[in-house]
């Protein structure tokens, strides 16, 4: 297929019009799924485990309520197998006969008064036989703990998965660790996170016999949940219906979790007969559903007197909840991106994944790597501090060049210089100045303030060899107004994928951005181009668009009906005649993995990603000794993401990220209560608000990438790694006080600046 | 929403005097709604337990604000909005002023009535602390009449008040005699905006040849009640601000706080915290002696 150069300057790549779906959502006039009722429609509510493990032994319907009017469904209800799946089979779409722990889902309710329905899950009572319990990565792993978890293929009791990937030769780390002229330890810690999404979870559900299941509502991969439905009814993929509808914010919280709650209102469809609509509120939706995996991440590490890493091992336990969901994929990202961007002559790295009896972990933004990437970032400053170098001298002798291979044996080819872009971070953040400054100002200060960053890279697309096993499919179809429309079934999720898909096929095409459509993601009407998730959109899904386009465009002018110069009119006319000739015209590509591309799935090496976006965040903190609170004054992204697709929307990624990573750092925190969420609102998870929030300056520098479109690779997650240990460095720097667990409340701040004061007294 | 709106009843009588007869008729049955900035939340998450309403948001004659020479008083349905916008009040009550700017959002503060934080009880109100700092008095009413009550003496516990089952707080009067003090207040709350105190002091102090000559100190969450800091106050009157003025101060703050582990904060960080803020208070009295 012959590919066309595109014409320099870009028409529309590299600018930033406006959001497709951008003023039906600023006028109101977007519909989401709250907002959708159907003829008939009842509403859905769903009855939770109040104990964290336990067999269930009895399931009384309290007094005062008129059940007969309700529909009332069980696991006995279930028409095919009782699960929602995902990559194993452990996680019941409705407890049957044990719960695993709070909140869990163990009957449903229908009734045409969504009023009536918080009263009649209250009169539902449950008894159980309660079991041991554990919520801790510790406590689950305790030579005593109860097995909670149990699974043949399991590599250890309570043990979801495991990896072990080394670099180097194994045999000779001892030697390195015994003839080292340091040794480094270190253990960090991060807590669970909510994603936070604006809109909270809902589907709205319809059966037919005939038909079978359709649902809609808010989510970011329709064709998971297509798979999740065909198990749960027993139906081929073809009666089992998807539509997304405009979704407000996901996070990686609507990856797998709406496979559950559209399992929940299909269930209530088919029984009742009629459309259901199942929509949570924030106190279920926080309580109820996925939230970032905590984790724990030791480190020890051989280095020489000069600074350079001479081997080492990290130890990556991620707490996977109740239920494996996705959690050996985010154990594998956490793994792979816990060496960061260093040369390592040997490493090994062990990734295990433990369940406890919290509500599962899920997908968030960063899926593994913020936490391994925290302990590295935390772990190169205390290598510094231990041997007397600076953090900036502690990288340059380490980070990795073009020409070295990373941890996984990937060869560095991206033209990417980190040497270059930590010149340029530090020189645009006065970071040598200011260092000083706040070395002469902090003694004779009560607010200590301090300067810190983060080094660091984050791999885009699906980890090793899943792209491939993705085998993503994009379409574009002539309308029959003659224009082009995108067929993919990645989502609109507030992050653009509506506006850079355009922008790419309209580059591509030649044709003015607002000339290309989109269609609203249904699994009747467009190809699986897979899941909205991992970085991938832009870079993967972009690039079979521009591929798609150019097919197209291929076959217009090869058809001899469009002119090799042409109008959006002359586009029109050709497109509508060729229709009229040949009948429907639609350009389909399928993914193609680049030659280069190599994994080793059972001994984690090879090309771990076909790229990585690389950067330097730079935070500025004043930590006030009067309060013990820490504030993020100012904040410095600067990234290497290939070719920016759209500044605008590319910026607000980054700021939005960089303001997600603060509230992981500094203000969210999850208090759990034997498994279950007690702070399950807003007034109590406290999320930091625009008063909380510095100016964050975002900086690109964009070298193309050969793997996405017109070289644009993956940016959604990267601006979630850094903030965390870029804030909690230059805590170090204020208080000279190590924190290495986040999130880092003023409470624990107060315990580690004051107490000792006390005790001395 | 979590709970069912058919099981509540509302009312909302045309004028003050109905709604104080409705109140004597069925004493205790109703529970006053001003602004619903407490109620609602409630009421959405299903833990409303009150299920008659009475409603006095729309009640113009509760809301004004009229000064004297000598004296400032608000109506109940004052809005912190209201209380932030005022020239007075900017002028002669920063305390209040800045403690209105605290409280939620601005639809809360919009909404939200100086007479519903008080009554409401919440150890963590935001406007307590300042209104202790200025002796506030309050003006209750009934169909049985009138009483005046220092504000000191209005909570009795967690959420309880002196406030009879049908009475209504009517008004909050302010002496305007703070001309020549210095004033401090700091909210340390989850985060700076939409947020609940973990503690918060009001102070005012009058320094008179290097001593502190009148002092009055307001706290929220160091005690099951918005609270006046008495032996702290004691602590410190009289005295000169010296580094052992700021220890028996700090040591005053942590005897007579009582404050609770909850989901926001530890007892131990609040003590501590209340003492750090009762120093900065101090500290800022020393640095421009009068």
């Amino acid at each position: 297929m012959p590919e066309f150069s595109p014409s320099e300057p870009l028409q529309t790549v590299g600018r930033s019009p406006l959001r497709k779906e951008g003023l039906a959502k600023v006028v109101g006039q977007a519909k989401y799924v709250d907002d959708l009722s159907l003829p008939g429609m009842w509403y859905g509510a769903t009855v939770r485990s109040s104990v964290a493990r336990g067999r269930i032994r009895s399931i009384e319907f309290g007094p005062d309520i008129p059940w007969h009017e309700f529909t009332i469904v069980t696991a006995a209800d279930i028409p095919g197998e009782n699960v929602i799946v995902h990559l194993a089979k452990d996680h019941p779409c409705l407890a049957a006969t044990h719960v695993n722990h709070p909140d869990e889902p163990i009957l449903l309710l229908a009734h045409p008064d969504r009023a009536i329905l918080p009263a009649a899950v209250a009169a539902v009572r449950v008894q159980y036989e309660e079991l041991p319990a554990v919520f801790t990565i510790d406590e689950s792993e305790a030579p005593d703990a109860p097995a909670i978890w149990q699974d043949p293929a399991a590599p250890a009791k309570n043990t979801f998965k495991q990896y072990l990937m080394q670099c180097g030769d194994e045999a000779s780390l001892d030697e390195i660790f015994a003839s080292a002229d340091f040794i480094v330890e270190g253990e960090y810690r991060t807590g669970a996170q909510e994603q936070l999404y604006i809109e909270n979870n809902g589907i709205i559900a319809e059966f037919d016999r005939e038909a079978g299941v359709k649902v809609q509502g808010a989510m970011q991969c329709p064709y998971y949940v297509v798979h999740a439905l065909q198990l749960v009814f027993n139906l081929p993929a073809e009666k089992c219906r998807v539509i997304q509808t405009e979704t407000g914010g996901a996070f990686g919280g609507k990856e797998d979790f709406p496979s559950v709650i559209a399992s929940h209102a299909a269930l209530l469809a088919m029984k009742a007969g009629r459309p259901v609509k199942i929509c949570y509120d924030r106190a279920e939706d926080l309580a109820g559903t996925t939230k970032r995996h905590p984790s724990r991440s030791r480190h020890r590490t051989a280095v020489s007197r000069d600074g350079r890493l001479l081997g080492g091992t990290i130890e990556v336990a991620l707490d996977g909840g109740a239920y494996l969901t996705l959690t050996s994929t985010v154990l594998s990202r956490a793994t792979i991106h816990a060496p960061g961007p260093y040369h390592w002559p040997a490493l090994r790295v062990v990734g295990k994944a433990m369940a406890t009896n919290l509500p599962p972990h899920g997908a968030f933004r960063g899926f593994g790597a913020p936490q391994s990437i925290f302990g590295t970032e935390r772990h190169m400053n205390k290598i510094a501090r231990t041997i007397g170098l600076t953090p900036e001298e502690l990288r340059r002798r380490n980070l990795l060049r073009v020409g070295d291979r990373t941890a996984t044996g990937q060869l560095i080819t991206d033209t990417v210089d980190m040497q270059q872009l930590l010149t340029r971070a530090l020189q645009e953040t006065n970071y040598h100045a200011k260092r000083e400054e706040f070395a002469r100002t902090n003694p004779g200060s009560t607010i200590k303030r301090g300067i810190g960053f983060a080094t660091f890279f984050h791999g885009s697309g699906f980890t090793g060899s899943g792209e491939r096993r993705l085998d993503s499919l994009v379409e574009i179809e002539i309308t029959p107004e003659g224009q082009p429309c995108i067929l993919v079934s990645s989502t609109e999720f507030g992050q653009g994928t509506n506006t850079i898909l355009c922008q790419v096929a309209a580059e591509a095409l030649q044709l003015p951005y607002a000339f290309v459509q989109i269609a609203q993601p249904d699994t009747a009407r467009v190809p699986n181009s897979g899941p909205t998730v991992a970085s991938r959109t832009a870079m993967i899904v972009g690039k079979l668009v521009e591929r798609a386009a150019y097919s197209l465009r291929d076959t217009l002018l090869h058809s001899g009906l469009l002119p090799g110069d042409y109008t959006e009119q002359d586009f029109r006319t050709a497109a509508l005649a060729y229709v009229a000739q040949h009948g429907p015209l639609k350009s389909s590509v399928r993914y193609q993995s680049p030659g280069d591309i190599f994994w080793d799935d059972q001994n984690y090496r090879g090309e771990a990603y076909p790229a990585y976006a690389w950067a330097v965040y730079v935070a500025e903190v004043a930590v006030d000794t009067t309060t013990y609170s820490a504030t993020c004054t100012h904040f410095y992204a600067l990234q290497e993401v290939g070719r920016v697709l759209h500044p605008v929307l590319a910026k607000g990624q980054i700021e939005g990220g960089v303001a997600q990573g603060i509230g992981y750092a500094l203000y969210e925190k999850c208090v759990w209560q034997r498994g279950h969420m007690a702070n399950n609102q807003m007034t109590n998870y406290i999320m930091p608000t625009s008063a909380d929030l510095p100016p964050i300056e975002v900086a690109f520098e964009e070298v193309p990438s050969i793997h996405g479109p017109f070289g644009a690779k993956g940016i959604g997650e990267l601006p979630m790694d850094g903030p965390a240990p870029a804030i909690l460095n230059a805590i170090e720097e204020a208080t000279g006080i190590e924190c290495d667990e986040i999130p880092l409340l003023p409470e624990d701040l107060f315990a580690r600046m004051a107490m000792p004061q006390e005790n001395a007294r | 929403m979590r709970s069912n709106a058919a099981n509540y009843d509302l009312i909302a009588p045309p004028s003050l005097e109905a709604v104080l007869a409705v109140l004597a008729s069925e004493p205790g049955s109703y529970t006053v709604l001003a602004g619903g900035t407490e109620i609602m939340v409630a009421l959405g998450a299903g833990r409303l337990s009150a299920r008659r309403l009475i409603s006095i948001q729309h009640l113009r004659e509760l809301r004004f604000l009229s000064a004297s020479d000598d004296t400032l008083i608000l109506g109940a349905g004052t809005t912190f909005t209201d209380i932030r916008r005022d020239a007075i009040l900017a002028s002669e009550f920063p305390l209040l002023v800045q403690a209105a700017s605290w409280t939620g959002s601005i639809a809360n503060q919009n909404r939200g009535t100086l007479g519903g934080n008080i009554v409401n009880g919440s150890p963590a109100a935001d406007s307590p602390p300042a209104l202790l700092a200025y002796e506030a008095e309050l003006t209750l009413l009934s169909s049985r009449g009138t009483r005046v009550v220092p504000y000191t003496d209005f909570h009795l516990g967690y959420k309880r008040t002196i406030l009879a089952p049908d009475e209504l707080l009517y008004s909050i009067a302010l002496k305007r005699s703070y001309q020549g003090y210095k004033t401090y207040s700091r909210k340390v709350g989850t985060r700076k905006a939409q947020a609940i105190s973990k503690v918060a002091i009001a102070a005012l102090a009058r320094v008179e040849e290097g001593r502190i000559t009148d002092v009055r100190i307001g706290a929220a969450s160091l005690q099951d009640r918005p609270a006046r800091m008495t032996a702290t106050e004691q602590a410190v009157l009289g005295q000169a601000i010296t580094a052992d003025t700021m220890q028996r101060a700090r040591e005053a703050v942590l005897a007579e706080s009582h404050p609770i582990d909850d989901i926001r904060s530890t007892a131990r960080y609040r003590g501590q915290v209340a003492a750090n803020l009762v120093e900065e208070f101090l500290r800022s009295l020393q640095t421009d002696p009068r």
